[in-house]
């Protein structure tokens, strides 16, 4: 059963593609997130399917019923906008019953409602108090709760975590993945930051140029992107340019641009005739010391970058490259300006053809 | 030492606002004020007393003329909302970002040009012989010359025309610091173009609609020319009736109580505006 399904949908404004044949279907109760940089066309999407744009071509389905003809107003889908869009003139409650009224529930329910919905969210008992007088976080609740009180087919969260500083967002993203679960309503959450859409989904897409490069669970597109967009944008990864010089068993033979030779794998749908190619390493991936097999290059400790777990060793090559490489909470025990060797294995390095899709 | 140079120059540079409130403002509505409690008893010679008012209040035609002006210009005042609303809608959410301060501009422009060329500009559309008459003639729509002018409805579109940018401003002001998305919200929640209206852009809007009315109002019942041009002696309106006091029949007593008593209300009216609207001046007037 799917809640939402977008069939190849298509918007331009004026010669510009902004969402380029977009179909996805989102299962119910799950959690599903278009990841992409700004201006991918991530919330003209979002637009339509709230039923702000209209597309130009495909169809949009909500529970298996097109709601093209649907005005905004109509359609069960609620969103949570960028900045939330509470409304200032009205109280905490105002603002929670403002649907309930415009649907027309009774008024001796509306109370109810707005009761049980603040409970769920946590913040009990705040109904009475002015949007102004409420913290980020409850301003985010509360935006949350607004929406959920209608119980919505799908809820649509224009990066709603934006506004707030870093460790509230560590705390909501946690936060409103719980939430999630607990009103066991479909989400779409649209954001640029891969770690909000990684550690929350159960599906994510990523999306670049109006088209969605890959959908998949967050593992699935962490260690098996399909093109060299989803492979940079997705987690922290080394970057190379360079030339293929043969294959051998499946394995490309890389020549770097400015010397280094590696190996690396040919991402899913392979390379084709391209030679060009970019090289993509996972910090992590990467460990200090001679490997048997796979790739060894030598080069200096340019600098340590101290980050607890995140923690990375910076290592410039002999040929003046900087590689990232993971060293968590800094147990490896090296020192800038020593001599280092560093290995990864063949198939933890990927390449795809430079400029394909 | 900062300090004291901080209270220089907040002296200095409040000087010229606080000489023009007290020179301009304050001491002539002090003089007119006691001017008012000033009861001529002969030649040069006055008592104190609440007398000027008495003789306000036992005249009909003096407090009927005051209402009357207080009624003309609320109309004026609603009048010049539903008009200006639109208008300040358009130019602050529908109109491009470019075309915006040019929308602003053609608002501004009857403003270069003085409130007396501008009523007659209406005299000359409006008289017997007339631009509007004249066509009215032409096309067969009526046999003879039409009176256009010298009456109230005449009267109020004029104040109207003269005042309804001050409501546009104002409500530009507000409407402009509205996010869109507020009214995205408004429907994405199930609002009808109604509800969104009635529940999020008017109570958003509310300081600039107080606003606006406060100003429209106090000019219009404070205004002199265009009443009596477009209205003639039909117009009644109470500056009129200050003017001929003062200057007509040099009764400066009674030209004063009636100056102090056109202010003190129009005050009350505003100020129960405010009451009825929930709303305060510092919410709305002083509004930065």
């Amino acid at each position: 059963m799917y809640d939402l399904r977008c069939d190849s949908v298509t918007k331009r404004f004026g010669s510009f593609t902004a969402v380029n044949n977009v179909s996805f279907d989102i299962p119910s109760g799950s959690f599903f997130s278009i990841l992409g940089p700004s201006g991918c066309g991530k919330t003209t999407l979002m637009r339509m399917i709230a039923g702000f744009e209209n597309p130009d071509q495909g169809d949009i389905l909500i529970k298996g019923r097109s709601v093209l003809k649907d005005a905004p107003n109509k359609r069960n889908v609620k969103m949570v906008f960028q900045h939330l869009a509470l409304f200032p003139m009205m109280t905490v409650g105002e603002n929670i019953a403002y649907g309930l009224r415009c649907r027309g529930d009774a008024k001796s329910e509306i109370g109810g409602k707005v009761n049980a919905v603040l409970d769920r969210v946590g913040l009990p008992g705040v109904e009475d108090k002015q949007i102004s007088q409420l913290s980020g976080g409850q301003k985010q609740r509360i935006a949350i709760a607004r929406c959920m009180v209608l119980e919505p087919d799908v809820l649509l969260l224009d990066e709603p975590l934006g506004a707030l500083d870093l460790k509230l967002r560590e705390h909501m993203k946690i936060e409103l993945k719980q939430l999630q679960h607990q009103f066991e309503t479909t989400f779409l959450y649209i954001t640029h930051d891969q770690s909000e859409a990684l550690v929350m989904s159960d599906n994510v897409a990523v999306m670049n140029a109006g088209r969605f490069e890959q959908i998949g669970p967050p593992k699935d597109l962490y260690e098996n992107p399909v093109s060299g967009f989803v492979a940079g944008f997705v987690g922290d990864s080394n970057r190379w340019g360079g030339r293929v010089d043969r294959m051998s068993d499946g394995t490309a033979h890389v020549a770097l641009d400015g010397g280094d030779s590696v190996l690396a794998t040919p991402g899913a749908g392979g390379l084709g005739d391209n030679r060009e190619v970019e090289v993509f390493v996972r910090p992590e991936a990467i460990s200090v010391g001679r490997g048997a097999e796979g790739c060894t290059l030598s080069g200096t400790v340019d600098s340590l970058l101290f980050n607890g777990a995140n923690s990375r060793i910076l290592v410039r090559t002999g040929t003046g490259k900087l590689i990232e490489v993971a060293d968590q909470a800094g147990v490896s025990g090296v020192n800038e300006g020593d001599a280092i060797d560093i290995h990864w294995q063949g198939h933890r390095a990927l390449c795809f053809g430079k400029g394909a899709a | 030492m900062r300090s004291d140079a901080g209270k220089l120059s907040l002296i200095l540079l409040m000087a010229p606002f606080a000489l023009w409130i007290l020179l301009l403002i304050v001491l002539p509505q002090l003089g007119i004020g006691y001017v008012s409690l000033r009861e001529k008893v002969g030649p040069g010679q006055f008592t104190f007393g609440f007398g000027n008012y008495m003789d306000f209040l036992g005249e009909p035609i003096y407090w009927n003329t005051l209402l009357r002006t207080a009624w003309m210009s609320i109309l004026v005042t609603i009048l010049a909302l539903l008009v200006g609303f639109p208008v300040a809608y358009y130019i602050a959410k529908i109109a491009r970002q470019r075309s915006r301060a040019a929308l602003f501009l053609l608002c501004l422009i009857p403003l270069w040009v003085s409130d007396l060329v501008r009523a007659f500009g209406w005299i000359v559309l409006l008289r017997e012989t007339g631009l509007v008459s004249g066509a009215l003639q032409w096309a067969g729509l009526i046999s003879g010359p039409v009176e256009l002018l010298y009456n109230d409805v005449t009267v109020v579109i004029g104040l109207v025309y003269t005042v309804v940018l001050f409501m546009i401003v104002p409500l530009v002001s507000t409407l402009d610091g509205m996010d869109d998305a507020l009214l995205e919200a408004g429907y994405n929640l199930g609002g009808s173009r109604f509800t969104v209206f009635r529940r999020i852009i008017v109570p958003y809007a509310m300081p600039g609609i107080v606003a606006g009315c406060i100003i429209t109002f106090m000019l219009t019942a404070g205004s002199y020319l265009t009443p009596i041009l477009l209205g003639g002696k039909n117009s009644s309106w109470f500056t009129e009736q200050i003017y001929n006091q003062f200057i007509t029949r040099y009764n400066w007593e009674a030209g004063a109580t009636f100056g102090v008593l056109l202010l003190g209300f129009t005050s009350l009216v505003i100020w129960l505006g405010l009451k009825l609207t929930g709303q305060s001046l510092a919410t709305t007037v002083a509004k930065d």
